[in-house]
C-alpha cells in the first residue's frame, strides 16, 4: 500500500512503486483529467503539483510521492483567476493539453505573480500544444497576474 | 454551387418528412429513441438536429467531431440563429451514426473534414432552427387564438399580441404535437447570434479535466492493450514468445493481430512493462527495403521525366524552349505526422450481437463499417460514439481505419471490454502521414519581368490510390489532392502544365491538415517569389499584378501587407517574407517577420495573417483557426520530418519530431476580411502560406534561399553557402 495525498484527501493504493503517478491518477483513482501524451516527460500534458511544485507525472513513480501532496487539474478550483483567464481569453482548442498548461500556469503564478514574457517562455516551453494555443496561453497568463491582456 | 445548395435543402426536408411530427424523427433513430427516453416525454425534438426541453434548454445534436476546431459551438450557433433562442440555454450533444447525420454534401458518410463543417452545415442547421422556430409560434398562437403572423419568436420566447409571452419550454410540449413545417422560411433581418465572438460550449469541460477523450473512456472490468508493431510497413509476425510477458502481474493475455503482437493487462503500465518483455520474430518482406533517401533519388528521376497532365494552358514547353532564361528549381518536403496530442486509441466492447466503440473518430460511417466487418456483425449492430479528439488533423480520418480495426481484433481475443492505447512513438511510428513530394519547377519571364511560362511537375503518393475513395477522387490518374494549389493556381501565367507522377511504396499516407495545399503553397510561393527577385521587383508588388483577376486573393493579400507594414523598416537583422493561398473555399494571406542566426536558427518573431471565409458564424474561432494553422504550419516549416531507414521509421517521441513550444511562438494578427460571400473552411486555410512565407521572409533577410522543408539549421546554412 502506497500513501499519499491527492487534492487534499488521503488516499491509498495497491500498486507496485514503480507505476508511474499519472496512471494511479488516471486508471485507479479515476482522475482522467491529466493526460497522457509522450511518457518521457516531453510534452506537459501530464502535469501535476507534488509538494507545490510542477511535475510530470508520466515520469513520476508512484513510490516516490509516498506521503506527499499531489494537486492534479480536478483539485484546482472553479474560482482560480488561471482558470477564470483560460475562459475569458478562450484558450482551448481541442483541449487535450490545457489541464496540463494550466497546472504549469498556476504553478508560475504562485511562484512569480508578475510574471514576464521571459518567465512565460521558461515555465510554459515544456507544455506542447498541437493546436497552437501559445498566444492565448501567454495573454491569460499575464491577466490572470492582473496585468491585464497584452496585445 | 445550385446543385450542393439544393441537395442540402432536399437533404433536410427528407428528413423531415420522415418526421411526421413532434417526438417521431428522433423515434425513427435507434439511438434516437434511448435518447429521447432518457430526456424524457416532453421534449421537443422537430427533427434530428434540436431537441428543447421543458426547461427550456435547447440540446443542438451535432454531428461533427470536435477536435479543437470549435463545432461544439458554431453549429449550435448556426440552429440558435433562426431558433431565436436564449444562447445561454444552448448546450450540445454528439450525434450518433445515421443517415441523418451524414454529411450534407459528401454523399452517404458522417464524416468531419475538408474544413466543411460550417459550410456544409449552414442551410441544414439553419433550416432545423427555423422548423423548430415556426412550430413553436404556431403552438403559441394555437394557445392563444390568434394568427402565427402576429407573434414572433425572441430570446427564447414567443411574443404575442397584448404583450403576451411564453417561453419556448412551456411551448415544447405543445409543440411537439404540431406537423413539422415542409418549407420552414429563415427569419431574415439582423443577426443575433452570427458574427459575434461567443464563448466556446465546451470550454468549461476542456479546462476542468471533466472533458472525456477517447483515452479517457473506461467501464468497469475494462481491459488495457498495446500492440507490439512490426518494425517495417507490411511486415507481419513469424512467431512470438510470450511466457516473460505473461509473468508479469497485471498481464492478462498476449494475442496476435493484424498489426502485431497485442498485449492485454489491467493497465497501462502493465502493458507496456509487457510489450518490452515480449520476444518476436518478424518477416519483414519488401517493406525493409524503404529508405527516404533513397525514395528521394527516385521521385528526382521521375521529376526529369513527362508526368500525366492536370493543367495545361498555352505551351509552356515550346515557350520554355526558346526562352533565354530559365529559371529552374527542385523543391522538396518531407513525410508528415499528424502527432495529435492525443495518441490513438479506440474503445471496444464487443457482445455477440452488438458492438460497442468509444472513440475519437473523424469517420464514423467508414470505422463503423470496418468494425463491423472484423466483428461479423451488421454495421447497425455497432454503436460508434463520438468522444471529443485530442486533436484528428486528418489522422482520425483514417481511409484504412487502422486503430479501430486492431481494437475490434483485440477485443475479438480478449472476449471483453478492452481499450487500446499507441504510445507516442506507436502514434508517430505507424504510419499515415502527410505524403513526401519533389516538385521540379522551370520557369521563365517576359520582357517586363512577369511569368511567361511555368512548367511544374510534382511526384509523390496519391492519398486515395488502393482505397475506397479512388474511384471517386482520381480522374484520369489525376488525385486531385496531389495538385491542388498548384493546377488552380489564380496567377495569369499564360503558359502553364502542371504534371504529376503518383509513385507507389508501402509507407500509409493520408490527408494531413490542408492536405496537398501543405505543400503546394510552399513550392508555388517561393518559385513566384524567386522569380520576383529575378525580375528586380517587390515580391508583394509582382504577386499583386498577377492577381487583377482574383479580388478576394488580392484584398487578403493586401490587407496582410497593409497591417504588416509592408516596405516600413524593420530592425536590422529580420526580413519580411508573404505568402497567399486559396483553399477549402477560404483565401489567406500571411506576413512573417524572421531573423536568422549564424549556426542557421531560424526565428520567426510575427506572423500577420488575413483571412476571408466567406460570410461568418464566430470571427473569434476564425481567428484561433489562423493562429491554429500558422503554429501547425510552423512546426511543420522549421521541424518536421519523417524519414525511413532500412524500412524503420528514425523518429519516435517529441524529442525526435518536435514541434512549436512555447518559446518559439510568433506573435500572431488575425484580420478577418468582411465578406457576404458563401463560407469558406477556417480548420484548414491557414496552414498553407506560413511555411513560404517565412522561407521567403529567410531570403529578404539573408539571400537563402531554402527549397527543402524543414528549415534546419543544416539547411539553412547550406542555403547560405549557396548564396555565398
Amino acid at each position: 500500500m502506497i500513501t499519499f495525498f491527492v487534492n487534499g484527501k488521503e488516499r491509498q493504493v495497491d500498486v507496485s512503486p514503480d507505476t508511474p503517478l499519472l496512471w494511479v491518477l488516471r486508471e485507479k483513482l479515476g482522475l482522467t483529467g491529466s493526460k497522457y501524451g509522450c511518457g518521457e516527460g516531453l510534452c506537459g500534458a501530464c502535469t501535476v503539483h507534488i509538494d507545490g511544485t510542477p511535475q510530470r507525472s508520466c515520469i513520476t513513480l508512484v513510490g516516490d510521492v509516498k506521503g506527499k501532496k499531489v494537486v492534479t487539474i480536478e483539485g484546482i478550483s472553479e474560482n482560480d483567476p488561471v482558470k477564470k483567464a483560460w475562459l475569458a481569453q478562450e484558450v482551448s482548442q481541442c483541449g487535450y493539453c490545457q489541464p496540463g498548461q494550466i497546472m504549469s500556469a498556476v504553478a508560475l503564478l504562485k511562484k512569480k505573480p508578475q510574471p514576464t514574457d521571459s518567465d512565460i517562455d521558461a515555465a510554459m516551453s515544456g507544455n506542447l500544444c498541437r493546436c497552437g494555443t501559445y498566444g492565448r496561453i501567454r495573454r491569460a497568463i499575464h491577466s490572470a497576474a492582473g496585468k491585464g491582456a497584452t496585445p | 454551387m445550385t446543385t450542393k445548395k439544393g441537395m442540402t435543402r432536399r437533404q433536410f426536408l427528407a428528413a423531415s418528412a420522415l418526421a411526421g411530427g413532434g417526438l417521431l424523427l428522433a423515434c425513427h433513430l435507434p439511438f434516437g429513441r434511448r435518447d429521447a427516453q432518457a430526456a424524457g416525454e416532453n421534449e421537443f425534438a422537430p427533427n434530428a438536429y434540436l431537441r428543447i426541453a421543458p426547461n427550456g434548454r435547447v440540446t443542438v445534436i451535432v454531428n461533427k467531431s470536435e477536435m479543437g476546431q470549435g463545432v461544439y459551438t458554431s453549429l449550435p450557433m448556426l440552429v440558435a440563429e433562426e431558433l431565436c433562442c436564449d444562447w445561454k440555454k444552448v448546450t450540445f450533444k454528439a450525434s450518433p451514426v445515421a443517415p441523418e447525420y451524414n454529411h450534407a454534401q459528401f454523399g452517404p458518410l458522417m464524416v468531419t473534414g475538408g474544413s466543411t463543417s460550417v459550410r456544409s452545415e449552414w442551410d441544414r442547421l439553419s433550416l432545423a432552427g427555423a422548423a423548430a422556430r415556426e412550430m413553436l409560434i404556431a403552438a403559441a398562437a394555437k394557445e392563444w387564438g390568434v394568427a402565427p403572423a402576429v407573434c414572433r419568436a425572441e430570446n427564447g420566447s414567443v411574443l404575442g399580441p397584448n404583450g403576451k409571452k411564453l417561453g419556448f419550454g412551456a411551448l415544447a410540449p405543445k409543440a411537439a404535437l404540431l406537423p413539422v413545417p415542409a418549407k420552414p422560411q429563415l427569419k431574415g433581418g439582423a443577426k443575433t447570434i452570427l458574427g459575434k465572438p461567443l464563448h466556446r460550449l465546451d470550454s468549461p469541460a476542456k479546462i476542468n479535466g471533466t472533458a472525456i477523450f477517447g483515452i479517457d473512456v473506461t467501464v468497469p472490468g475494462m481491459l488495457t492493450a498495446v500492440i507490439a508493431r512490426p518494425p517495417v510497413f507490411g511486415g507481419t509476425v513469424k512467431s512470438f514468445d510470450a511466457a516473460k510477458a505473461l509473468k508479469i502481474p497485471g498481464v492478462k493475455q498476449v494475442v496476435a493481430v493484424d498489426a502485431g503482437v497485442a498485449v492485454v493487462a489491467d493497465g497501462f503500465w502493465p502493458v507496456q512493462q509487457g510489450r518490452e518483455a515480449l520476444s518476436i520474430q518478424w518477416i519483414e518482406g519488401a517493406g525493409a527495403a524503404v529508405d527516404s533517401a533513397a525514395m528521394r533519388q527516385q521521385y528526382a528521376k521521375l521529376a526529369a521525366t513527362p508526368g500525366l497532365v492536370a493543367r495545361t494552358e498555352g505551351d509552356a514547353a515550346g515557350v520554355l524552349a526558346k526562352a533565354k532564361k530559365r529559371f529552374e528549381a527542385e523543391y522538396e518536403v518531407p513525410y508528415l505526422a499528424h502527432a495529435p496530442m492525443e495518441p490513438l486509441n479506440c474503445f471496444v466492447d464487443l457482445k455477440a450481437e452488438s458492438c460497442l466503440i468509444r472513440t475519437g473518430s473523424q469517420f464514423q460511417t467508414v470505422d463503423r463499417a470496418a468494425a463491423a466487418r472484423v466483428a461479423g456483425l451488421k454495421p447497425e449492430q455497432v454503436t460508434l460514439e463520438t468522444t471529443f479528439l485530442g486533436g484528428g488533423f486528418g489522422r482520425r480520418a483514417c481511409t484504412g481505419s487502422d486503430y479501430i480495426i486492431e481494437a475490434v481484433q483485440v477485443a475479438k481475443a480478449v472476449k471483453q471490454p478492452v481499450k487500446v492505447i499507441r504510445t507516442r512513438d506507436d502514434d508517430t511510428r505507424a504510419g499515415y502521414y502527410r505524403p513526401m513530394w519533389y516538385d521540379r519547377i522551370a520557369a521563365c519571364l517576359d520582357d517586363q519581368g512577369m511569368p511567361l511560362a511555368w512548367q511544374h511537375r510534382i511526384v509523390g503518393q496519391s492519398i486515395v490510390a488502393g482505397t475506397p475513395f479512388e474511384s471517386a477522387m482520381v480522374k484520369d490518374g489525376i488525385d486531385d489532392t496531389s495538385v491542388e494549389g498548384a493546377a488552380n493556381t489564380p496567377y495569369a501565367i499564360p503558359n502553364l502544365q502542371v504534371e504529376l507522377h503518383s509513385p507507389t511504396n508501402p509507407v500509409p499516407v493520408l490527408w494531413w491538415r490542408s492536405v496537398g495545399h501543405s505543400h503546394t503553397a510552399f513550392v508555388m510561393e517561393s518559385m513566384l517569389d524567386e522569380l520576383a527577385a529575378a525580375a528586380g521587383t517587390d515580391p508583394y508588388q509582382y504577386r499583386r499584378a498577377l492577381l487583377k483577376k482574383h479580388p478576394r486573393t488580392l484584398k487578403v493579400l493586401e490587407t496582410a501587407a497593409s497591417k504588416a507594414g509592408w516596405g516600413k523598416k524593420l530592425p536590422k537583422g529580420r526580413g519580411r517574407g508573404i505568402a497567399v493561398h486559396e483553399s477549402f473555399g477560404s483565401y489567406v494571406a500571411q506576413v512573417a517577420e524572421a531573423s536568422v542566426n549564424a549556426k542557421g536558427q531560424v526565428t520567426v518573431h510575427r506572423v500577420v495573417c488575413a483571412v476571408d471565409c466567406g460570410k461568418i458564424v464566430n470571427p473569434d474561432t476564425i481567428k484561433a483557426q489562423m493562429e491554429s494553422g500558422i503554429t501547425f504550419g510552423l512546426s511543420a516549416a522549421l521541424y518536421g520530418a519523417i524519414t525511413l531507414k532500412n524500412g524503420r521509421v528514425v523518429q519516435g517521441n517529441f524529442d525526435s519530431y518536435p514541434l512549436v513550444r512555447m518559446n518559439a511562438m510568433p506573435r500572431v494578427e488575425v484580420h478577418i476580411v468582411a465578406s457576404k460571400e458563401a463560407p469558406g473552411g477556417v480548420g484548414e486555410p491557414g496552414v498553407p502560406p506560413i511555411a513560404p512565407a517565412v522561407a521567403n521572409a529567410l531570403f529578404s533577410v539573408s539571400g537563402a534561399r531554402v527549397r527543402s522543408l524543414p528549415m534546419t539549421p543544416a539547411t539553412v546554412l547550406a542555403a547560405l553557402t549557396v548564396k555565398k
